[in-house]
């Protein structure tokens, strides 16, 4: 019978959690790394043995961490990130130039067919690659280095780079997003880079249509369809349908289209769930109630799913990496929240129940389904 | 010469290592210090000091003797005692939230 594993960094450490294809009973292994703060988790698809690790701490800097038994054992690999050449600047909030300085890393995203090919998006906002299972990483500065760069500015969580998808279809193109610079395109295999922002409207930035400027929460794709993407900016629920090229709004009847998570389901291309936050100012669900809002037709029609989730006095967040699916029949979906909990859906979102309640605030969440 | 070193726990932990730790140096200077110890634990390197610059990272500092030494040369003397094995180096996280 399939398994899953569910890859859930806190504030506070790693967390392992493993059920059968039913997922309804859990084991839960952690914390591991405790103390420091777990950006973001994710196994290798080439070999699901192979797990990285983004460990970060104020104190302590960036560590790299790898396991090649599952999450068994874990063991530091590469923490260095040199930005290549001069640094430059980009803009501070109150618009000044600030140099360009490694914070750490937001996002690990592991090639689709090397488990010794991973990339890092890191704040600030640059993309890296390791082609040694981590032990050395190199910039790709095509991206920082778009004329655009010095115009970027960090949103509220810092200029990071927090999303990178990897066409299955063509290993020379790839997206990432930055807030508050926006989405960008490579079809060379990160040489250079496009902005993909056409259609976007943030009236919160000078030019609310920019090529730069837009602060994207998260993108997610279906494999099947890598020229359809889907996105969560900080305000609107967007789509694309020709890689990026112009998008459209499809935030239709959502109670709010603020949000930081959005996801594709594993088998039906035009079915995304996103997590409706109240608003900029409030990140918490609407009414105090947490709902997972989905829609089956890409968009624009959406439906709530309450049944098994709090329905008063909810407060609590859903960070932009924090929304995963298994690819069991029937689609699992997973989210964590800022106040510990991990929801496991084994039915496409019609039910919810907590894996588990009480972890320190996830940060990031991914499944692996296992055979 | 031997020193001994006093890690906070996020980075014993890193480290995989309990209690104090020893290295054997050339001179007791901070720098000569951090050399061994990042020599002998290479997963150290970043953590307490800038890979490139090689500077203190903002919320570490470091004590010894009762003595706050963050701020001195690091290739001054470290103290006697610390030179002598008879008092730790304390490397300290800045109690700073979190």
């Amino acid at each position: 019978m399939s398994k899953v594993r569910v890859l859930a960094g806190t504030r506070k450490g790693a967390f392992i959690l493993t059920s059968d294809g039913k997922r309804d009973n859990w084991k839960v292994d952690g914390p591991h790394f405790a103390g420091w703060e777990i950006y973001h988790m994710k196994g290798s698809s080439a070999d699901p043995n192979r797990i990285y690790a983004s460990q970060t701490s104020s104190w302590f800097g960036q560590v790299i961490q790898r396991s090649d038994d599952g999450g068994a054992t874990w063991n530091p690999v590469g923490n260095k990130f040199a930005y290549e050449g001069d640094a430059g600047t980009h803009q501070w909030y109150d618009g000044t130039p600030h140099p360009w300085e490694f914070k750490r890393a937001w996002h690990l995203e592991p090639s689709l067919t090397d488990p010794d090919t991973i990339y890092a998006g890191v704040e600030d906002a640059a993309l890296f690659r390791s082609t040694d299972g981590g032990q050395n990483w190199q910039e790709l500065p095509g991206l920082r280095k778009h004329g655009s760069g010095p115009h970027w500015q960090p949103g509220a969580g810092g200029m990071c780079l927090h999303t990178i998808l990897l066409d299955p279809s063509d290993a020379k193109r790839m997206y990432i997003a930055i807030s508050a610079a926006g989405a960008f395109r490579t079809d060379d295999g990160g040489e250079t880079w496009k902005p993909i922002n056409q259609g976007l409207r943030s009236e919160f930035i000078p030019d609310p249509t920019a090529e730069v400027g837009h602060c994207v929460h998260h993108i997610a794709m279906h494999p099947t369809r890598p020229g359809t993407l889907f996105m969560q900016k900080h305000w609107d629920v967007m789509r694309s349908d020709n890689a990026g090229d112009h998008w459209t709004e499809v935030s239709g009847n959502l109670p709010t289209d603020f949000g930081f998570v959005i996801d594709v389901h594993a088998h039906q291309p035009e079915t995304i769930y996103v997590v409706p936050i109240k608003s900029d100012g409030e990140h918490f669900p609407p009414d105090g109630k947490l709902r997972v809002y989905r829609s089956r037709s890409g968009g624009n029609e959406w439906e709530p799913l309450s049944k098994g989730l709090p329905q008063e006095n909810c407060y609590v967040n859903v960070l932009r990496d924090a929304m995963a699916v298994d690819s069991l029949d029937k689609c699992g979906i997973y989210f964590g929240t800022t106040g510990g909990q991990v929801y496991v859906s084994p039915d496409e979102g019609e039910s919810w129940k907590p894996i588990v309640r009480d972890l320190p605030a996830v940060l990031s969440v991914e499944v692996q389904t296992l055979p | 010469m031997t020193i001994r070193i006093l890690l906070p726990p996020h980075l014993r932990l890193l480290a995989k290592i309990k209690g104090e730790v020893t290295v054997e140096t050339e001179a007791a200077t901070q720098r000569s210090v951090l050399d061994a110890l990042e020599e002998q634990y290479p997963m150290l390197c970043g953590t307490i000091r800038d890979h490139f610059t090689k500077e203190r990272r903002p919320f570490l500092r470091f004590f010894a003797c009762e003595q706050d030494l963050s701020h001195e040369s690091i290739d001054s003397p470290l103290p006697k005692p610390v030179a002598e094995g008879k008092e730790p180096l304390l490397v300290i996280g800045a109690v700073a939230g979190g």
